[in-house]
């Protein structure tokens, strides 16, 4: 693979919950237009790591994000302007206001920034999701699961992001919806976002990224081009055996 | 009672009626954003007719030294925070934000003649001193501990609501004020007759009302702070700051105190400490609609309203007894029938 210009590098990050340690001197990259995946297990730290990408959890270590360094006093909502999203596993959204209005505040930081050309995008997503469209007008916690999936990742796209992070976005969800979930993750990169996607779910995940980390018990035990890890004989005896599941 | 009683006593309580469901408003306005109980809402009510009657009066409002210090109070932590995350290059912009206003008001106020000035101005100029209170409040007392329990925000609350009633007296003294009416004179019905200024408390407060309906409703800031209320990491990750969001409901909140101060002053005779029991009433009405429904708490905040004219007339000794009352049978209900609705998902 050609060397695109580095998005975004975490350098032996470290994340503590009081005297815990939830994360243990991670470094990762993330290259433009690159898929980029963590797997790993549950209580593995991947969440952990992306809300301290975020800017929801103060760490240690270096966080920089296309060449300026991400301090711990970046607060998310500077990050967003920066164009740092993130997906997270339990989607956040705004249930009493309807998907149009959910989609709206996604571009807010943009409309606070001047720009007012989120229809355009807002009419974007809507062709990505056309379900979200025919849904519009709908409360927003009055939708399935996977509509649900499908409004939370909109509604980050609202904010046109360089870097989308999606915390286990087939979390909960049916099979068939999981599959247009990751035709819509391999679509982003024609769009010029680059993804970093953390999942539970090994086998979707490494056939959609470029490259793929394996995190343990807050460390990065594995990393890889991922299709060399999806051949490596530990990362299938622990996360593809029989089934798909660790 | 006879009709006319009647008429005129509903009459009353359709105006304070209005009072309070503006303040009704404010209060689960901000509770919804921030979680504050934000018991001094009453002394923007107080604040804004006196500092009204003291530019009628032509004297320099000393509302304006309280802006000036809070405002200065703010570019410090402010400017102290920027510098512990070393981030220098945001001071001149904080001090700018923090003292741009009041400075440029104390410069304006000083050189002109406040009594001679038509209503109009003198009830922006008013507006213009009091409001900034709101978002500096929120910046010194509530977003250090934004994301302290209900209950320590409640706390704060009784001691902000103390020092402004403090500062209420030193800066306006103990003596009441009234302001002249929006437009002197009555309209007479026939069977019964309607001061203008009435007209002018109703017509201003469904104006606001509707204006409040429609920012929530239509703009996108209005539609962030719902947001905010709904979900905080949501909104955050939005990029929707909750110290944005705070300030902006505050903001609103010193707004419509301040406004329906300078509606009934003409009316009623405001003294420093009178915002208190004014703003009880409107949370009265706040607790019937929940601290979360708009309209059940305009709807409420008229009840009071009602509720207090009527029991004016029949045990004057025992109306703010009456009214307070109907609090205990509100929360029997809505502890009976609410359900601690858990976290979605």
């Amino acid at each position: 693979m050609s060397e695109k210009p580095i998005l975004l590098e975490a350098r032996e990050l470290s994340v503590s919950y009081g005297k815990v340690e939830a994360l243990h001197k991670v470094s990762l990259k993330i290259r433009e237009g690159e898929i980029v995946t963590v797997i790993g297990p549950n209580g593995a730290g991947k969440t952990t790591l992306l809300s301290c990408l975020m800017g929801l959890l103060p760490g240690r270590g270096q966080v920089s994000y296309v060449g300026r360094v991400l301090g711990n006093d970046f607060e998310v909502e500077e990050r967003v302007g920066l164009g740092l999203t993130l997906v997270p596993e339990k989607r956040e959204l705004f249930a009493d206001m309807s998907v149009e209005d959910n989609l709206l505040l996604g571009a807010f930081d943009r409309y606070r920034r001047g720009d007012r050309d989120y229809r355009t995008t807002m009419d974007e997503v809507y062709g990505i999701f056309p379900r979200l469209k025919e849904r519009s007008a709908q409360l927003a916690g009055t939708l399935s699961g996977g509509e649900r999936q499908m409004l939370a990742m909109g509604r980050a796209l609202m904010a046109k992001p360089k870097l989308l992070m999606l915390d286990e976005p087939s979390l909960g969800l049916a099979p068939l919806i999981i599959r247009e979930i990751f035709r819509t993750v391999a679509r982003l990169r024609e769009m010029g976002v680059s993804v970093l996607l953390v999942e539970q779910n090994a086998r979707a995940a490494l056939q959609v990224a470029d490259f793929g980390y394996v995190l343990e018990t807050g460390e990065i035990s594995l990393e890889g081009p991922s299709g060399e890890l999806a051949n490596d004989p530990r990362v299938i005896e622990a996360y593809l055996g029989l089934g798909g599941k660790h | 009672m006879d009709f006319q009683i009647a008429l005129l006593l509903g009459q009353d309580g359709l105006t304070n009626g209005a009072i309070y469901a503006l303040l009704a408003l404010a209060l689960v306005l901000v509770f919804a954003v921030t979680r504050v109980i934000f018991i001094p809402q009453g002394e923007f009510v107080a604040y804004g007719a006196l500092t009204l009657a003291m530019l009628q009066a032509g004297k320099l409002p000393t509302t304006l030294w309280l802006i000036l210090a809070l405002g200065a109070a703010a570019a410090v932590l402010d400017g102290a925070q920027a510098l512990r995350h070393g981030a220098a290059r945001k001071l001149p912009r904080l001090l700018a934000v923090n003292l741009a206003v009041p400075l440029a008001l104390w410069g304006l106020l000083a050189n002109i003649d406040l009594a001679g000035l038509p209503l109009l101005a003198q009830v922006a100029l008013t507006l213009a001193v009091v409001v900034p209170l709101g978002p500096m409040i929120y910046r010194l007392a509530y977003q250090p501990i934004a994301e302290a329990p209900v209950l320590i925000l409640l706390i704060v609350s009784v001691a902000v609501h103390v020092v402004l009633i403090g500062l209420g007296l030193l800066f306006f003294g103990a003596e009441g004020t009234r302001t002249p009416a929006f437009t002197e004179g009555t309209l007479d019905l026939g069977t019964t007759t309607l001061q203008y200024q009435t007209l002018w408390i109703l017509a201003i407060s469904a104006v606001l009302i509707v204006a409040l309906y429609a920012f929530f409703g239509r703009s996108i800031y209005g539609k962030a702070l719902r947001a905010t209320a709904l979900n905080r990491t949501g909104a955050r990750l939005m990029g929707i700051s909750t110290t944005m969001a705070g300030k902006l409901s505050f903001t609103l909140a010193a707004l419509i105190g301040a406004f329906s101060g300078i509606l009934i002053s003409p009316i009623t005779t405001l003294y420093y400490d009178s915002g208190f029991l004014i703003g009880l009433k409107g949370f009265v009405g706040a607790i019937i609609g929940g601290l979360a429904s708009y309209p059940v708490a305009a709807a409420g905040a008229l009840l009071v309203g009602f509720l207090e004219s009527y029991s004016s007339f029949y045990a004057s000794a025992y109306k703010e007894v009456i009214v307070f009352t109907l609090i205990i049978p509100v929360l029997l209900w809505r502890s009976l029938t609410s359900h601690h609705a858990e976290e979605e998902e």
